[in-house]
């Protein structure tokens, strides 16, 4: 399979990270306290959590203890179960309903939403949907331009005012737009916004009221964008922007890094929000669904 | 920043101190405790490791256990050991001895390298220097317009070329340029990648070789995991950096990147970002950080920057003004314009030693400002002066005008009332120190 491959490229150092340092930690040794401390460790360093790695570490403890643990296989069996447990089935993002779907993009500030929309266009492009982008990133100098470069290259549609405009305004005209021109998909980028910033956010819900207001079901997705360089801050980031617009999935970025995007398994866990997507690399075709399956495979090969 | 492990280990600190006679065994449980904040905090788990041995050392030596308070004894070991973590004093940046002083910025996508330069181009022009912006971000789309943007906010030329290709040598044109207008500070903004990507890092090595600049500088998210160390070591290895500046600073990140980027490199913290209005570049006081930490404020921050908002001759003017009971409706509001400046208030507010933990879930509402401001800027000139002949049909208009209600003007001439009769009372005592800032440093 030639997407597994590349994730499993992708993944190497994901791999490298938590299922090698498993194996050198553990191997000819017997499953001691010290073992399973330095396992511990290694769950921490891959941003898991510490609350999370510290269940994970209770049942490994009894289960050793009551003998039905052994050895190191027996260990990387448990944590394979465990940790595909934690991320359920896969939730793709999937078009569905009446068009135009709104997709509404949101995050902190340098996440990737504008390059994950980019992608996501080029996706739903070549699949055959008819596109429209929202330059709704009225704040950051050249994010309206940065949107037109991916419009040009992907042929998507556009809908832009002035830099300093009204968001709002410009989501709500998007939609409208794309209703009557029978346009399939629109995405909307927002101005990258800290969670801690309340007025931001309540800008944040204004987007999505005026699209509420055009289209009552829309949008249909509310894609959180998460840094998978982000630490234990990512949940505060998904607790923020899920009160404020209730997120229904999250694109995961920067996976081709060493970055171990262990903070998925605690997001999930916590807030059961499936992750969507994932960003392993710059090119057009490197955003892809996330498939739990392949993700702990490619782990734990 | 910082707040919720400064409320961690706050509550960590109590039961310590509440202990007259300490064991082992409550040292062993308050390190524990400790361990799982700066793990929560994202400090990368080798720094905590180390950190809590150190403690543990120097805490169970017998000159703290036989003190007569061995727990602030231990709070006193924890404090320095976050100082020494973090660095000892402020590090400001190094100026070449022949112009222009050339700064690069590296770092990974988004960590927010293109804004970073702009705040610290308007930085140096604040401090009288002559700053040039170098547009060396060939990748990202549109990445060279944001900086002509950013350049345009803050008045300072920016060297770009739409058609280069090579980032190497438009660098080296841009120095050029440099030279020949003058300018005694570059700062190059490079392209966001990755620390494993060798090619791209080749690249700025290969830049650094050509123009050899004087400081290079990791921009680096302070809401960043435990992969900050791989980066920073990354960067460091490969480039050679001389500082970072930690942005999203005003995100609520325990800051355990902060702590643990600095453990690994050795590098000293220079700056950090709080805010993403551009003149929101703070100088980096570890100190005065492992204060805030540890819950104790940061009161020279604020004064500091109460003094670049309000300058001393201003606030003479308003001294005597308030002398001769004169504190108009336009003073109230220039002064409100000015702390505006300063920052978000809660941020102002949690720098003061104690607040922190207080008001962790106030929501302060800005708007209010925004409010008293259109209120005072819909007064005719002589109302602003003289609140006598604001009547209840000057009321009306005012509040039409302002889009607010009679009620909120009513409140905001009570309030003025008020400050005034305040103003009379400091008058009364030492009116000099009232309102003359204090210097520093």
């Amino acid at each position: 399979m030639k997407f597994l491959s590349k994730l499993k490229a992708g993944l190497t150092k994901t791999k490298k990270s938590i299922v090698e340092r498993v194996e050198t930690a553990l191997i000819n040794r017997k499953i001691d306290a010290s073992a399973i401390e330095e396992i511990e460790d290694i769950l921490v360093t891959s941003d898991i959590g510490a609350t999370t790695t510290a269940e994970i570490i209770s049942l490994l403890k009894k289960r050793v203890l009551a003998g039905e643990i052994r050895d190191l296989s027996g260990v990387k069996t448990y944590l394979r179960a465990e940790m595909a447990s934690l991320l359920d089935k896969p939730q793709p993002l999937v078009l569905s309903g009446k068009s135009p779907f709104v997709i509404l993009t949101v995050g902190v500030n340098g996440v990737g939403k504008t390059t994950t929309i980019g992608k996501l266009a080029a996706r739903f492009i070549h699949e055959g949907n008819t596109v429209m982008l929202t330059a709704a990133d009225t704040f950051r100098a050249a994010a309206i331009e940065q949107l037109e470069i991916w419009a040009d290259r992907t042929g998507a549609g556009i809908v832009k005012h002035h830099s300093g405009s009204d968001p709002a305004a410009v989501a709500f005209d998007a939609v409208e737009a794309a209703k009557h021109r029978g346009i399939d998909v629109v995405i909307v980028d927002t101005a990258g916004r800290l969670h801690t910033k309340n007025q931001l956010m309540e800008g944040l819900k204004k987007i999505k009221r005026v699209i509420e207001k055009s289209i009552p079901d829309a949008p249909q997705e509310v894609l959180l964008v998460v840094d998978a360089t982000t630490g234990q801050n990512a949940l505060m980031q998904a607790q923020a922007f899920n009160e404020a617009v209730d997120i229904t999935g999250i694109a995961l970025t920067k996976l081709d890094g060493t970055a171990k995007g262990g903070i998925i398994f605690a997001i999930k866990k916590k807030f059961d929000i499936p992750v969507r997507l994932i960003g392993i690399g710059e090119g057009v075709d490197d955003l892809k669904d996330f498939n739990p399956g392949d993700f702990i495979e490619a782990l734990f090969e | 920043m910082f707040e919720s492990l400064s409320n961690k280990l706050d509550s960590i600190f109590k039961k310590l101190k509440g202990k007259g006679l300490l064991k082992e065994e409550d040292i062993d449980v308050a390190l524990k405790e400790i361990r799982l904040a700066l793990l929560e905090a994202d400090v990368n788990f080798k720094v905590v490791k180390d950190f809590v041995q150190h403690v543990k050392e120097k805490a169970i030596g017998k000159d703290v256990m036989d003190s007569i308070s061995p727990g602030q004894q231990v709070i006193k070991i924890v404090h320095d050991e976050l100082c020494e973590m973090l660095g000892s004093t402020n590090t400001k940046i190094q100026l070449a001895p022949n112009p222009p002083t050339i700064i690069m910025m590296v770092g990974l996508h988004g960590s927010g390298k293109t804004t970073t330069a702009a705040k610290l181009g308007r930085f140096f022009k604040k401090e009288g220097r002559k700053p040039m912006l170098v547009a060396a971000d060939l990748q990202r789309p549109a990445a060279i317009d944001q900086l002509i943007a950013l350049g345009k906010q803050i008045d300072i030329p920016v060297f770009y070329s739409k058609e280069a290709k090579d980032p190497k040598s438009l660098c080296e044109d841009a120095l050029k340029r440099a030279r020949l207008d003058g300018r005694n500070i570059l700062i190059l903004d490079t392209a966001g990648r990755l620390h494993i990507d060798e090619g791209l890092m080749n690249e700025l090595s290969q830049i650094k070789a050509k123009v050899n600049p004087k400081e290079v500088l990791l921009v680096a998210d302070a809401m960043t995991g435990q992969d900050a160390v791989n980066m920073a070591e990354g960067f460091n290895d490969q480039i050679g950096i001389d500082g970072i500046i930690l942005t999203k600073v005003d995100s609520d990140a325990r800051g355990g990147a902060a702590l643990s980027i600095r453990k690994v490199t050795g590098r000293p913290i220079k700056f950090i970002g709080v805010g993403e209005k551009i003149e929101m570049l703070e100088p980096f006081h570890p100190g005065r950080i492992a204060d805030r930490i540890l819950g104790k404020g940061d009161v020279l921050t604020l004064i500091e920057q109460a003094q670049e908002s309000f300058d001393q001759k201003e606030a003479e003017k308003l001294h005597k003004k308030i002398k001769a009971d004169n504190f108009t409706f336009e003073d109230l509001r220039d002064q409100l314009k000015k702390i505006r400046g300063m920052g978000s208030l809660k941020n102002l507010l949690s720098m003061i030693p104690g607040m922190g933990a207080a008001i962790k879930d106030v929501n302060i509402d800005e708007k209010e400002f925004v409010k008293i401001e259109s209120i005072i800027n819909s007064m005719t000139h002589e109302e602003k002066r003289n609140r006598h002949i604001i009547n209840g049909s000057r009321r009306r208009r005012i509040a039409m005008g302002s889009g607010t209600t009679v009620a909120d003007v009513n409140r905001l001439i009570k309030q003025h009332l008020e400050m005034k009769k305040m103003m009379k009372m400091l008058k009364k005592g030492d009116s000099k120190k009232g309102f003359r800032l204090p210097k520093v440093m």
